[in-house]
């Protein structure tokens, strides 16, 4: 099979925030075929990797299948959130734009499919 | 009650723009209700701060502007009414405020005050109380007791449905969960009963997706840089049908986007478990949502599954937790980052010599992948231009005080193309600790209170 590397954006798009301590991050693909893809693929695993750096004490997936979306929470993310963090970025307003710039490696035959 | 129910949103957050509710009302005459929110989860304690000093004070004032615009409109024949949670802690103060210049320009209305929200005294009377026990880390609120600053339960929509069917045009509350100030009027129009759930989780949804104002017409939209007019970006309306289906849109002339894609970025933003969604009104699944374009920026929305919320409120509790400054300086150069970081160490340095060695420090070298933590591998930027950031946090005010004075030295002891020191000594801010916890429903009883405004 032959793949290619390319950057999530190319297939998804993003929103993130905070919920207390913890930020969500939403996921949602162009097309079906790139949910199905990203269901397989955007793994709780990668996601918590590509975060290692803010040090996720877990996180957790949820599917929208009817919206072609995944949800992720990065659990203990935001340095105590809100005003008690001394970020920037203490809400996580900034982590659906990393996120999307992700090195993912897909099926070739599949790009048209997937991207937008 | 056939017709179609057209419920704006004009105010996201508090200090969004003043002008919305007007602009929506000037652009769409037939609105029925724009909705403001005003409080995020820390906000009452900002209002707090603001009460101690005044005892009048602690309520968005901004609102009261927002007011005083709709006031020609009233008077020229406008029915456009107004549901907010801009009250705070002092939703009876704002009232008055609001009666005072209604009355002045000669706008006769009913405004409603609805309050019960502040559970402080409860939480202090029974602090034992496994609800109140952090929702994150299950600590008991007896830990920070003594520092409590606000506790507020997120409030339904029942007595803001009760107060809008008694006839009232401006209904003003403390906390009550954000998308119940969209439930309401379908609550008080289409006389839906409180357990139609399914209808109320359709009215839940509407109500999340404009309660972030214009993040749903292409704010913070991943295509933003594409869309049209968006220094005219139009403010959220759901135009809301008797059976729970709705389509959300914006005035015609107005700039931005309603999408498939800015929706379902909105549905997702700041969600947990997207099959347990809870509200005071319903737990709300969005796993059967559907989501249609049945126009030029006009997305149908329905499939929402509703089923009984649960026997708690959130409640959002805040406590003092000492203070926080933060100093910035730009550093222009070769090996900026090198040279910021080393600058940040510097100031941290002098502060321990000094004898004030703070209990939490970050230093932050913006532009070079700091915002976020360096989660992205960086190496192959080489900015030649960058902005330190440096914030400190202790609880003995005295720390701050020193930090505060340790970062202008920098601009003739640090690094070459050090710059933009413009802004004076950082200002030192109270930190507010977050504590989220539940609280049983029967014991947050709301207190409607009405003032006729007459002439």
């Amino acid at each position: 099979m032959i793949t290619e590397t390319i950057h999530l954006r190319k297939i998804a798009y993003a929103r993130s925030g905070d919920k207390g301590s913890n930020s969500n991050i939403g996921v949602i693909a162009y097309t079906a075929e790139g949910y199905a893809f990203l269901e397989e693929y955007l793994t709780t695993e990668k996601v918590a990797g590509f975060f290692s750096s803010l040090e996720p004490k877990n996180v957790i997936r949820y599917e929208l299948p009817n919206l072609w979306a995944l949800n992720f929470i990065l659990i203990g993310v935001l340095d105590g959130g809100g005003t008690r963090s001394l970020r920037l970025d203490a809400q996580g307003k900034a982590f659906g734009q990393i996120l999307l710039e992700m090195s993912i490696i897909i099926p070739e035959e599949k790009m048209s499919l997937m991207s937008r | 009650m056939s017709k179609v129910l057209k419920i704006a949103n004009a105010q996201a957050f508090w200090g969004d723009s003043l002008t919305a509710a007007a602009s929506l009302i000037h652009q769409q005459p037939d609105i029925d209700y724009i909705t403001l929110d005003f409080l995020a989860e820390v906000s009452l304690s900002i209002m707090a701060a603001q009460k101690v000093k005044d005892s009048s004070a602690g309520y968005a004032q901004d609102f009261v502007e927002v007011v005083k615009s709709l006031i020609p409109y009233w008077l020229s024949g406008s029915k456009v009414r107004i549901v907010t949670n801009a009250g705070g802690l002092n939703p009876q103060a704002c009232a008055q405020a609001c009666a005072e210049i209604l009355r002045q320009a000669g706008c006769s209305l009913l405004i409603a005050v609805i309050a019960g929200d502040n559970v402080l005294d409860i939480i202090k009377a029974e602090p034992e109380t496994s609800t109140f026990n952090n929702l994150e880390t299950q600590v008991p609120i007896s830990e920070v007791l003594s520092k409590l600053l606000t506790a507020n339960a997120y409030m339904g929509a029942k007595p803001l449905a009760e107060a809008l069917k008694k006839g009232a045009a401006i209904v003003i509350t403390g906390r009550v969960a954000d998308p119940s100030l969209t439930v309401a009027p379908c609550v008080a129009h289409f006389d839906w009963a409180l357990t139609d759930y399914d209808r109320l989780a359709q009215a839940t949804i509407a109500g999340h997706l404009i309660e972030c104002g214009t993040q749903v017409t292409g704010g913070i939209s991943d295509d933003w840089l594409n869309l049209p007019n968006l220094a005219q970006i139009g403010f959220p309306i759901i135009e809301m049908s008797s059976d729970g289906s709705f389509i959300i849109t914006k005035p015609s002339e107005s700039g931005g986007r309603v999408s498939v894609e800015t929706v379902k970025e909105q549905l997702l933003y700041e969600i947990g478990d997207p099959q347990r969604y809870l509200s005071p009104d319903a737990t709300v699944s969005f796993l059967s949502l559907k989501l249609e374009e049945t126009g030029s920026n006009r997305i149908k929305v329905v499939g929402a599954l509703g089923s009984a919320p649960p026997s708690t409120l959130k409640v959002s509790a805040t406590y003092h937790e000492g203070f926080k400054a933060e100093g910035m300086l730009a550093i222009v150069g070769r090996n900026v980052q090198i040279k910021a970081r080393r600058c940040g160490e510097i100031i941290l340095e002098r502060l321990t010599k000094a004898g004030f060695v703070p209990e939490r420090s970050l230093i932050e070298c913006l532009g070079c992948g700091d915002i976020t933590q360096g989660v992205l591998a960086n190496s192959h930027l080489q900015p030649f231009e960058c902005i330190l950031r440096i914030c400190v946090a202790d609880r003995r005010r005295e720390v701050l005080e020193h930090f505060s004075r340790e970062i202008a030295p920098m601009v003739t002891s640090g690094p070459p193309g050090t710059t933009g020191y413009t802004s004076g000594r950082p200002h030192i801010r109270p930190v507010l600790g977050y504590w989220p916890c539940l609280i049983d429903a029967s014991l947050v009883k709301p207190i409607i209170e009405y003032i006729k405004v007459s002439q």
